[in-house]
C-alpha cells in the first residue's frame, strides 16, 4: 500500500474516533475524480455537482463501512456511481445512450491517419482552446468508454481496480480502453492545421 | 511474423499499458520500426493521452470546493455530537 493510503487509513481512524473536521481534509484530493465521474453520467456541470456533493456525504456517513483493503479513492467512486444511477433512476430521465453505446465487440476502429498530435507539447494547455478541444473530446465519448477512460488515463487506476470499480471484467476494460483512446485519436488529429509544409519541423495552429 | 498495420491498430492500446504478450510485442514493435503511419498514430495517442489527463484540462466549476465544504460542515454540525 502506498504513503497516501496509510495515510488516509490514519485519517479515517481519527475521524471516526471523533475527529470529524479531518474529513474536509480526507477528500480534497478526491474532489476533481469524483465530480468528472458524476459528470460522466449527468453532462450537466449543475447536476454532476449535485451528485459529487451527496456522493461525498454517503461517504462521510458510511465511513465506518470502509475496507482499508480497498483504495479510499476507487471506494468514493463506486459511492458515486450508484448516486448517479439512483438519480437517473429517480429522474426516470431513462437516457438511451446505453442503449445506443455500440457493442464491446465489433470492428476495429480504424485511426486517424494524421500524425500532428504528436508534436503538440503540453504548453499547448495553456491555450484555452486547446483544453477546450480535449475536453470536448472526452465528453463526446459514449458513456461507457469515457468512464474507462477517465478511471484508467485520467486517474490511473490499474485495469483490475478499474473493473472492480467499475463491476465489469477486465477483458471488457481493455477493449473499452483502447476504444476510447482510438476514438480520441481519431477525433483530435483532424482538428489541427499544419501551417508550415515543411515535413519535419512543423509549427501548428488550432483549427 | 509479419503484420499489417490493422493489425498494429488494434494492438495500440496494449502496447502503450505494455500488457501484450512478448511475440506480439516484437513483432509490433518490429513494425513500428519501418512504418511511419503507424508509429505516428501511436505518438499522437500517446500524447493525447498525456495532454488529455493534465489537470489544466478538466477544471472544477467556480465555487465548487467551497460548496462542498460548507454543505460538510452543515452534515458535521448536525451529527457532531454523536
Amino acid at each position: 500500500m502506498t504513503k497516501q493510503n496509510d495515510n488516509e487509513a490514519a485519517m479515517i481512524a481519527s475521524i471516526l474516533a471523533g475527529d470529524a473536521q479531518l474529513y474536509h481534509d480526507l477528500i480534497r484530493p478526491h474532489e476533481r475524480s469524483v465530480y468528472m465521474m458524476a459528470l460522466s453520467f449527468v453532462k450537466n456541470e449543475a447536476d454532476a455537482e449535485d451528485i459529487a456533493q451527496e456522493a461525498f456525504l454517503k461517504a462521510f456517513r458510511n465511513l465506518s463501512s470502509f475496507r482499508a483493503e480497498s483504495r479510499f479513492s476507487t471506494w468514493l467512486i463506486s459511492i458515486t456511481l450508484n448516486e448517479a444511477r439512483s438519480r437517473l433512476r429517480r429522474q426516470t430521465i431513462v437516457r438511451m445512450e446505453s442503449l445506443d453505446d455500440p457493442p464491446d465487440d465489433g470492428e476495429v476502429a480504424s485511426p486517424a491517419l494524421l500524425r500532428d498530435w504528436r508534436e503538440i507539447p503540453s504548453e499547448a494547455l495553456e491555450r484555452q482552446e486547446t483544453r477546450q478541444m480535449l475536453q470536448d473530446a472526452v465528453i463526446s465519448l459514449p458513456t461507457i468508454y469515457r468512464q474507462v477512460f477517465q478511471l484508467r488515463d485520467i486517474e490511473e487506476l490499474s485495469v483490475k481496480e478499474t473493473a472492480e470499480t467499475l463491476g465489469i471484467s477486465v477483458p471488457s476494460v481493455k477493449v473499452r480502453l483502447h476504444r476510447a483512446r482510438m476514438m480520441l485519436q481519431k477525433q483530435l488529429s483532424p482538428l489541427l492545421k499544419s501551417v508550415n509544409p515543411s515535413p519535419k519541423r512543423r509549427w501548428l495552429l488550432w483549427s | 511474423m509479419v503484420i499489417e498495420c490493422k493489425h498494429v491498430w488494434g494492438y495500440i492500446s496494449d502496447y502503450l499499458d505494455a500488457a501484450l504478450p512478448e511475440d506480439i510485442r516484437l513483432d509490433v514493435q518490429k513494425h513500428l520500426e519501418h512504418c511511419e503511419i503507424c508509429s505516428a498514430i501511436l505518438d499522437s495517442t500517446r500524447n493525447i493521452i498525456i495532454l488529455t489527463a493534465d489537470e489544466r484540462v478538466f477544471e472544477l466549476p467556480g465555487g465548487f470546493s467551497e460548496r462542498l465544504h460548507a454543505r460538510i460542515d452543515m452534515e458535521l454540525k448536525g451529527t457532531g455530537d454523536d
